[in-house]
């Protein structure tokens, strides 16, 4: 693959220096000049205007046995890389042990150089550092930025973000840039033995599939993983990485979003996806009454009420106390399911639950298929006494 | 300002919750399936038509997909949308979102000038919120994810959207591309007469292929799509079962037994 400047067609404007990751461009009598340590990853192609700039390389040809080592991009939250990015790495060093070849994790961000030892003792080999005042956390598109050049420059085989709000709505544009398949959430990751593609497992359909997707010919491949499924490895204590510094060069464009305030009081934060213990209604709660009573359960317990798409809609719960597949996706240590047949919709978001209970009336509610203990008894006849009991037993003591 | 140009991308879904699955061959079946407008564009319709009744302007709804994907089209029309364009194409099919988000781009493009492009969130069929981002990095412009407000005024976009911890109060210049999520709006119902008129002869609805958008069919459907499904299958959930039994007070106190052993509790 090569890149050449097409001398007729370039008009000496400039443009293309900034775009070039490795400065690799340089104004020879007025018009741009490829030098020797270009590395053919075309970043500059469609920063010229002119279209002077050409490359031999399409989606298709590129050769893929260029692209080495297995990347997470790290996703912080108020300075500290957060937990699902330590669940990525934990599965990332299974990929990259697989394949033979290095884990690196892309720590982008403002003043971020304090989380490298933590990225070390997760598992990564390599630390690429991305350091500039505009990578604040939520600015999505000056991430973007940095992490696509890095990407271009770096070559590797496989990309993995986070499945977060933010990882979802940057992968996909990093994806478009470079013009690489993408799989959004996936919940499992493989390296198939014999072709040593990546395997992303999703679910699909709602959730009553799973598919296995890969992109055979393009790379790198990139998934969005979904936070709480994969195990982040115990730390190892004094575990060592390289440190890799890498230029950043955001552009004016990248700066187009303003975030003008952030507004907490008007949006009471449920941390359904960090809750210990859910108790969560569907149809079968029948009323907004009702889930008064799933809340005094709950506040006995400690846990946070979420319920159905159904409860949602009906007006029972805010929206944001949704789980399932198109709410949220959770994993508590006990889940109790009241009045919730427990169709795929729903069960895709709560699967994660380490111990389910299921409280229905209808004996063949597949909700009962996934629990653990199963009552099969009218909602309403159960739960206070599942108070009394807990009071009871609190009492005793 | 100048009349707001709006675009809306919508997208024809099987009704999910009604999919069923052969026990035998773990595939879906497809018979009897309802088609359904995905959930999330009827509020992108509904934001984008709010915000032509405010300022003036027009609202274009665009849908890829096969030839009955017309029917959601119609019902954008029937909602109060000014014209449409259903893109089919045989050269479209077995697209993934990087295909999908350069045939909606190449169409948006074609069509000029636009302000805004609006579309739902994410659709129930293949939940990868993928589309509205990659549209936006295709054309180029800014882009605001899970919006629930959306205001324009002197020429930017100010929204408010729904981050992890709070929500956000964005401002970007247009032209730009916004995604809603439920909480945006409630749809207005289909006003009859107009959706009586989407299948008059004369309808706003215009069909589309790989030519009429300018598209390299290298990068459109099957042979665009870098992603490709290796195999399906079931999810399977094996887990023992306890089945608790007795009177509701008896079942209580071994539920609370049995997640005291667990330390659940």
């Amino acid at each position: 693959m090569a890149i050449w400047i097409e001398k007729s067609e370039c008009i000496g404007c400039e443009s293309c220096l900034e775009a070039c990751p490795v400065g690799a461009i340089s104004m020879r009598d007025g018009l741009a000049f490829i030098e020797e340590r270009c590395t053919s990853c075309g970043a500059c192609v469609e920063s010229c205007a002119q279209g002077a700039i050409n490359s031999d390389a399409s989606a298709g040809d590129a050769d893929i046995s260029e692209f080495k080592d297995v990347w997470v991009v790290a996703e912080t939250m108020h300075g500290n890389v957060r937990s699902c990015t330590m669940e990525i790495l934990g599965c990332g060093r299974a990929l990259a042990d697989a394949l033979g070849q290095r884990l690196c994790v892309v720590l982008a961000g403002k003043g971020v150089s304090s989380q490298t030892e933590a990225m070390a003792e997760n598992g990564a080999d390599v630390v690429y550092l991305l350091e500039n005042n505009r990578l604040e956390e939520g600015r999505m598109l000056p991430h973007a930025r940095a992490i696509s050049d890095a990407i271009r420059e770096r070559k590797p085989a496989v990309v993995l973000f986070a499945a977060t709000p933010f990882g979802r709505e940057m992968a996909p544009r990093v994806s478009r840039r470079l013009g690489v398949g993408l799989t959004a959430d996936c919940t499992g990751l493989d390296i198939d033995p014999e072709t040593k593609n990546l395997l992303q497992t999703r679910p699909a359909w709602g959730g009553n599939l799973m598919a296995t997707i890969i992109s055979p010919d393009t790379r790198p491949q990139m998934s969005t993983v979904r936070p709480g499924v994969m195990k982040a490895l115990p730390p190892e204590p004094g575990r060592k990485a390289e440190i890799m510094h890498l230029k950043v060069n955001i552009r004016p464009e990248d700066q187009r979003l303003d975030i003008l305030k952030l507004k907490k009081e008007s949006y009471k934060h449920v941390n359904l996806t960090d809750a210990r213990i859910i108790v969560s209604g569907g149809h079968g709660v029948g009323s907004k009454e009702g889930f008064g009573l799933l809340e005094e359960l709950a506040g006995l317990l400690g846990a946070e009420v979420a319920g159905t798409r159904i409860a949602v809609e009906e007006g029972w719960l805010t929206p944001d106390r949704q789980v399932g597949q198109t709410g949220k996706s959770v994993c508590p240590e006990l889940y109790i399911a009241c009045g919730i047949s427990g169709a795929i919709q729903h069960s895709a978001g709560m699967l994660g639950s380490k111990t389910i209970v299921a409280i229905n009336t209808d004996p063949a509610a597949p909700i009962f298929a996934i629990a653990d203990f199963a009552i099969n008894e009218d909602l309403f006849k159960v739960i206070p006494e599942l108070i009394d009991a807990l009071k009871v037993r609190g009492d005793e003591k | 300002m100048a009349q707001l140009d709006i675009k809306v991308l919508i997208k024809q879904v099987p009704n999910t919750a009604e999919v069923k699955i052969d026990p035998h061959t773990g595939t879906l079946m497809r018979e009897g399936m309802e088609s359904i407008i995905n959930p999330d564009d009827l509020h992108a319709i509904e934001a984008a038509l709010r915000l032509r009744d405010a300022h003036g302007g027009k609202v274009t709804a665009i849908s890829m997909g096969p030839p009955q994907a017309v029917d959601v089209l119609r019902e954008a029309l029937g909602m109060g949308a000014d014209e449409c364009f259903l893109l089919t194409d045989r050269a479209f099919a077995g697209a993934d979102t990087l295909a999908t988000s350069y045939t909606l781009g190449k169409c948006i493009q074609r069509l000029g000038r636009f302000d805004l492009v609006i579309a739902g969130h994410q659709a129930i069929d293949g939940d990868t919120a993928q589309i509205g981002p990659q549209v936006a990095e295709f054309l180029d412009v800014p882009q605001v994810i899970r919006a629930i407000t959306l205001e324009i005024k002197d020429n930017e976009l100010l929204a408010e959207r729904t981050a992890e911890e709070c929500t956000e109060v964005v401002k970007c210049p247009l032209p730009a591309l916004v995604t809603v999520t439920k909480e945006a709006n409630d749809p207005r119902y289909l006003f009859i007469p107009l959706l009586m008129a989407a299948f008059e002869a004369e309808a706003p609805v215009k069909v589309w292929g790989s030519k009429d958008i300018g598209a390299d069919e290298a990068s459109t459907g099957l042979k665009g799509s870098p992603t490709k499904v290796q195999r399906t299958f079931t999810p399977s959930h094996k887990k023992k079962i306890e089945k608790l039994t007795g009177a509701p007070a008896d079942m209580a106190r071994t539920l609370v037994d049995r997640l005291r052993e667990r330390r659940v509790l």
